[in-house]
């Protein structure tokens, strides 16, 4: 017993070993001037985001765990590791597994200073999960059922099981202008100019920064 | 909310995008950025070393000094900054607990300086992290139990004249050293206790011969004078029992100690011996009896604790003392049948059967070899010889292994112990600092609506009540606001009395008003019944919540969520709003206007219920009601949960 337990001690060390190299990787972001010539943000929002970024991932990339982290601690009544995985790969736009911060700029610059036409699109990606340019019923009914996660268990009125469905037919109902199951980009757009609310609540967050 | 994660809020806001256009009611209003200025660097010094950071590292924990305004009132105009005339290496961690979010607690610092400063600086201990956190809690203790100490020697000094006889009789008993009379107690008893047991064992000494018999023990030769000795001894030990039987506080829990058990054992023999002399039958267990006697031995446990502690850690390591003995068993069964069968051959052998041979396997084992019994045949010596090596490293190998291990293994159960009960006690208390924060976030969605709905009206009728959230704080909740518009659901607070009262509350809707506002009422008197100003507040706190539940089921129908009566319920909002507005700016009480807006839209209501079976429907506030022009806002509110809004509603209703 002896020497399987000194085995066992060897491999964790070893395995504590790899984890430290692992996060020394560190990555650096491009220079301030190229970013800002890049996105929609001033030179101090960068200063102030890259601060908040660093801080919470010194390495400089964020992976998907970190990222879930991350936005779990903004819904603590609720699992929130579902929609962040999406957001994830929403983020991660080169598909490497881990978003650096010219990733999170670029993104955060058009969902918070970009067009509509940008801010839709960027929608459309995030529910598009296997990005092969349309949303079908099943996308879509991962989304919103991660949304409904979000809330947890505690809510009133109590979430009924087929609470998400209905609300993905409703969706569906608006979104699919010919009723052929899919939601192309051009009917998202489209769909989501003649709603009031939804071009109302696409300017709510302006003032983030 | 976590330190750093506030600075990645305005990622989490604009993620919040991806949900809008799945959303199918309005989102609420973000909260306006009144005060929007640069993040400045700001100088905090302590008692002349100085510190600086953001101003915004340090907004991150409002409920703190630090965090709120508060550290205005230590702001020295002179200098431009902020002065604390406090420890500077305490300041280090605490400063450092905004910038990373983990508060650690410095091994070298003295236990009480570091909370008085965590006290002073409005941070509560239990956020300490993990691997600051047992040593923080280690030294805490071993702090209080030494305060606990000077409190019972300070105790013991002073005269208490309240307690009662019996009282200081049992403090007596359990502390010799309270007063003379219990010491003199004390040593008495012990010494009777000595003389006790020397008497058990010279009573069995040969004491020379008596001229006509063999030789007599010493019991026997002076059974008169031993007689005597026993009796008195039994005497003082019988009125010991009995005092403490009587001084004790629960009678039953002493009766069941380890110790009164053996005061009874210990003079029990001798009572059941003055009842039964003479009598030949029994007069053998009799004898049996007396061994008992020696059990007086263990009476000395109330005067020596180091007796008290080594039976303490017997009885804890008797797992570890079980398993030994039990690997022995195995071992002396296996050898002693080996033995038997190898000796089975050999003339006059000894080993007569397996029970007679454990005999000779444990002498052997153990190492002791007395020889009474020896193996004849080769074969027998061959395996008497491995039984004996074996026995070396059965016994000798493990005894110490096992004693190292024991107090390994007793330090970590008590520390995994210890770890188990605080973090039952930490999770118990970040459940409730979550609570809190979802009624603050509850508490400041009322808010966010009463703002909104006067800033609909214009009515500024009473100033801004609520608690001043920091402005992260509101976009944590605006954030929250948006989910709950975009699923439909709101937020519960975990009361599971609460979800019972909804639940009941709902199913009966057209109930009589009187006994909804005792309910109401109820509910929330039993909830907070601390903070309220009289009268006026609690009565408009009952028909806040009786006509939230009214609207509730009242304006279902304008905050409909299908698309194919939106038109509709848009035209039905704006007029329930002219409604609203048209009542008369007096009312006679708030519940005729309640039964005003209900009757409007009674009949809807029953539809109204049929359609929303759907998809559950966000309730306008619980405000709704309260000002008499004021109508419900634009953008419905969700349910609300009774204690909140009626907490809330004390906060506002100081009209």
């Amino acid at each position: 017993t002896w020497a399987v337990t000194g085995e066992f001690l060897m491999s964790k060390r070893r395995d504590i070993e790899d984890e430290l190299e692992m996060t020394m990787v560190c990555h650096r972001p491009e220079g301030l001037e190229q970013l800002e010539a890049q996105t929609n943000f001033t030179k101090r929002e960068l200063q102030v985001l890259y601060r908040g970024f660093k801080n919470e991932c010194p390495s400089g990339v964020v992976n998907e765990d970190t990222f879930k982290q991350i936005y779990a601690q903004f819904f603590p009544h609720g699992d929130a590791s579902t929609y962040a995985h999406y957001l994830f790969n929403a983020f991660d736009t080169t598909q490497t597994g881990s978003v650096k911060f010219e990733d999170f700029v670029t993104a955060l610059s058009i969902l918070l200073r970009g067009t509509v036409h940008e801010k839709l699109r960027w929608t459309f990606n995030l529910y598009d999960i296997n990005k092969d340019g349309y949303i079908n019923k099943e996308e879509m009914m991962d989304i919103v059922k991660a949304i409904y996660d979000m809330m947890g268990k505690y809510t009133y009125p109590v979430l009924k099981e087929d609470t998400p469905r209905q609300h993905v037919d409703v969706f569906f109902q608006k979104m699919d202008k010919n009723k052929d199951g899919i939601v192309t980009l051009d009917e998202f757009l489209e769909s989501c100019q003649e709603d009031d609310n939804i071009m109302r609540s696409l300017q709510l967050f302006q003032n983030v920064m | 909310m976590a330190a750093g994660v506030a600075a990645w809020l305005p990622f989490a806001r604009a993620a919040a995008i991806g949900w809008m256009p799945v959303a199918n009611c309005p989102m609420p209003l973000a909260p306006a950025d009144k005060n929007k200025r640069q993040d400045e660097l700001i100088v905090l010094n302590v008692s002349g070393r100085r510190f600086q950071t953001w101003r915004t590292t340090l907004e991150r924990y409002p409920d703190t000094l630090l965090g709120s305004t508060e550290k205005e009132f230590f702001f020295n105009e002179d200098t431009k900054e902020y002065f604390f005339d406090r420890d500077p290496e305490v300041f280090r961690c605490v400063l450092n607990f905004y910038r990373t979010g983990k508060l650690h607690y410095p091994r070298y610092e003295c236990i009480s300086a570091y909370d008085d400063e965590l006290a002073f600086y409005g941070i509560l201990p239990e956020i300490i992290g993990d691997c600051c956190y047992e040593e923080y809690k280690d030294r805490k203790r071993e702090n209080a139990e030494r305060l606990m100490d000077d409190n019972d020697s300070e105790n013991n000094q002073e005269s208490m004249p309240s307690l009662s006889f019996r009282q200081t009789m049992w403090r007596a008993f359990e502390n010799p050293h309270t007063s003379t009379l219990a010491l003199v107690f004390y040593y008495v008893t012990g010494f009777f206790i000595a003389v006790s047991v020397i008497t058990n064992v010279v009573e069995t000494v040969p004491c020379g011969t008596v001229p006509g018999s063999k030789e007599l023990p010493c019991g026997e030769r002076y059974s008169v004078a031993f007689f005597c000795l026993d009796t008195a001894c039994v005497m003082i030990f019988t009125v010991e029992y009995l005092l403490r039987l009587f001084a004790a506080p629960s009678r039953y829990r002493f009766i069941r100690s380890v110790m009164s058990i053996i005061d009874v054992v210990a003079i029990m023999p001798y009572y059941i011996g003055l009842v039964m002399t003479n009598n030949e039958d029994v007069s053998g267990a009799f004898v049996t009896l007396r061994v008992f006697r020696v059990f007086r031995i263990f009476k000395f446990s109330r005067h020596s604790q180091g007796l008290r502690i080594l039976g303490y850690t017997l009885k804890s390591c008797a797992s570890e003392l079980g398993f030994l003995l039990f690997s022995l068993t195995m071992a002396i069964i296996i050898f002693a049948t080996v033995m038997f069968y190898a000796e089975k051959g050999s003339s006059a052998s000894k080993f007569t059967s397996i029970p007679a041979s454990f005999w000779y396997t444990i002498v052997t084992m153990t190492t002791l070899g007395y020889g009474d019994m020896v193996p004849k045949t080769i074969a027998g010596k061959i395996f008497g010889s491995i039984c004996s090596l074996s026995g070396v490293l059965v016994i000798a190998l493990p005894v110490p292994v096992i004693v190292s291990n024991f107090s390994r293994i007793y330090h970590q159960n008590q520390r995994a112990d210890k770890r188990r009960a605080q973090k039952k006690a930490r999770l118990a208390r970040i459940r409730v600092a979550k609570t809190g924060s979802s009624n603050a976030y509850l508490h400041s969605k009322r808010n966010g609506l009463l703002n909104e709905a006067l800033e609909l009206t214009g009515t500024p009728e009473e100033e801004h009540m609520g608690k001043t959230t920091s402005l992260i704080e509101s976009q944590h909740h605006h954030l929250l606001h948006c989910l709950e518009k975009t699923t439909g659901l709101s937020y519960l607070v975990d009361d599971p009395l609460l979800s019972v009262r909804t639940s009941t509350i709902k199913n009966h809707e057209f109930i009589d008003e009187q006994m909804f506002e005792q309910n109401c009422m109820e509910s929330s008197m039993q909830n907070y019944p601390s903070t309220r100003s009289p009268s006026l507040s609690s009565h408009a706190g009952l028909t806040t919540t009786c006509c939230s539940r009214r609207s509730k089921k009242t304006t279902h129908l304008p905050n409909s969520n299908l698309p194919a009566t939106r038109l509709r319920s848009m035209q039905e909002l704006s007029t329930i709003h002219i409604q609203g507005s048209e009542q008369p700016s007096l009312t006679t009480s708030r519940s005729s206007l309640n039964l005003k807006a209900d009757d409007g839209l009674r009949p809807n209501c029953k539809t109204s219920q049929i359609t929303t079976a759907i998809i559950s429907i966000p309730t306008p506030p619980a405000l709704t009601p309260e000002g008499e022009s004021r109508p419900p806002p634009a953008s419905p509110g969700p349910n609300t949960n009774i204690p909140s809004i009626a907490s809330n509603v004390v906060k506002v209703s100081a009209l």
